[in-house]
């Protein structure tokens, strides 16, 4: 349950995107949030929920896009999606794979009151 | 009774003016970030690694459950190296100072940082200790809180991080736990003087640790017989060595 940290880390960069912005309300949060990334989006949400109140994302709508592990093999070039954690090519068998997403952990965009 | 109408229709005049006003002063903006949440975490991480391999200072991360022997593990660890290096060790618990005794009884330097509740070492953690290092330390391993789900996210600044099964914890957590054996660069099973008294298929752990990374160095100890503990030793020792002919 290491949500609640990273909803504080969360905080500290929407906090100081808004002051650069001029703004006191955020309306509207969108995170990316990677299969690999360790984050359990149910938790992130309820984490996200029980910080905001008091701030200036107080009633803010929380967007969370879930971003699959896809990988390409090194081998035979292909690119899938592994939908368990099995680094296997599925084409190919090859081993020698490289992550292209599921790792992330974004603060992708907001919205603000102005 | 008219009266109260009139009151009433009042107030909704009022609050539609002030909708009205509302909307029209309102302004939204679309601002795109992109930023990673752990950046942070990160930056810290990387200047912490930078510093202390500058000094010649290798930084080992131990993650794993709860009593699957971690501490255990550096006592022995402790025995073989200290005749010949100088190590040191930071302990992260939840609460008690325990590990940390364990560590000085052995002889060897020992802080314990004490997380009051919080599940997962972070970097600035490590930072704040930073000043006390010795800066002739050879090895200094972090003992991450006993969890195989939150240290996983967090770079402590480690040059190895190893993830460590423990045979009565079972052979299918590797698949169960993904991401603490995608980051980890070695997979340390413990405990293995009960692989006879127990159901725990070792190759199949291994086989499904490796699946998961290919990379990993896989090391099958007994704390307590001293079984593959030199094995795991000499890994760390040529690693260092490699290390210090980069810096030099």
């Amino acid at each position: 349950m290491h949500e609640l940290s990273i909803v504080a880390s969360l905080f500290e960069i929407m906090e100081e995107k808004a002051q650069e912005k001029g703004s006191k309300r955020i309306i509207y949060v969108k995170l990316q949030v990677g299969k690999l990334s360790g984050v359990v989006p149910e938790f992130l949400i309820s984490a996200f929920d029980m910080y905001k109140k008091d701030t200036i994302a107080h009633d803010a709508e929380l967007e969370i896009e879930d971003v699959p592990l896809t990988i390409q093999c090194k081998t035979c070039k292909k690119t899938m999606i592994l939908d368990d954690f099995v680094f296997i090519c599925v084409d190919c068998g090859s081993r020698d794979l490289k992550t292209l997403t599921g790792k992330e952990l974004f603060l992708e965009k907001m919205e603000l009151e102005l | 009774m008219k009266m109260r109408l009139k009151i009433i229709a009042d107030g909704a005049k009022n609050m539609y003016n002030l909708c009205l006003g509302f909307t029209k002063t309102m302004k939204r903006k679309e601002i795109l970030v992109l930023e990673d949440l752990l950046g942070s975490n990160k930056k810290i991480a990387s200047e912490i690694r930078d510093k202390l391999t500058h000094k010649g200072i290798l930084t080992i991360n131990f993650m794993s459950s709860p009593g699957s022997g971690k501490t255990a593990l550096l006592e022995r660890i402790a025995e073989h190296l200290k005749p010949k290096y100088k190590m040191a060790v930071i302990e992260g618990d939840i609460e008690t100072e325990r590990d940390a005794e364990r560590i000085r009884a052995k002889g060897i330097l020992a802080w314990q940082i004490i997380t009051g509740g919080a599940c997962h070492l972070e970097a600035k953690m490590i930072g704040k200790l930073f000043p006390e290092i010795p800066p002739d330390l050879d090895f200094l391993f972090i003992e991450n809180v006993g969890n195989l789900v939150c240290p996983a996210s967090y770079d402590l600044g480690e040059n190895i991080r190893c993830v460590l099964l423990s045979v009565p914890e079972g052979d299918d957590k590797p698949k169960k736990y993904p991401k603490a054996f995608t980051t980890s660069d070695c997979l340390i099973l413990t405990k293995s003087d009960l692989l006879s008294l127990m159901p725990f298929d070792s190759e199949r752990a291994q086989k499904e640790a490796l699946e998961i990374n290919p990379k990993l160095n896989i090391f099958v100890t007994s704390s307590l017989k001293d079984n593959g503990v030199k094995e795991l030793i000499a890994f760390f020792i040529a690693t260092r060595q490699k290390l210090l002919s980069q810096n030099a």
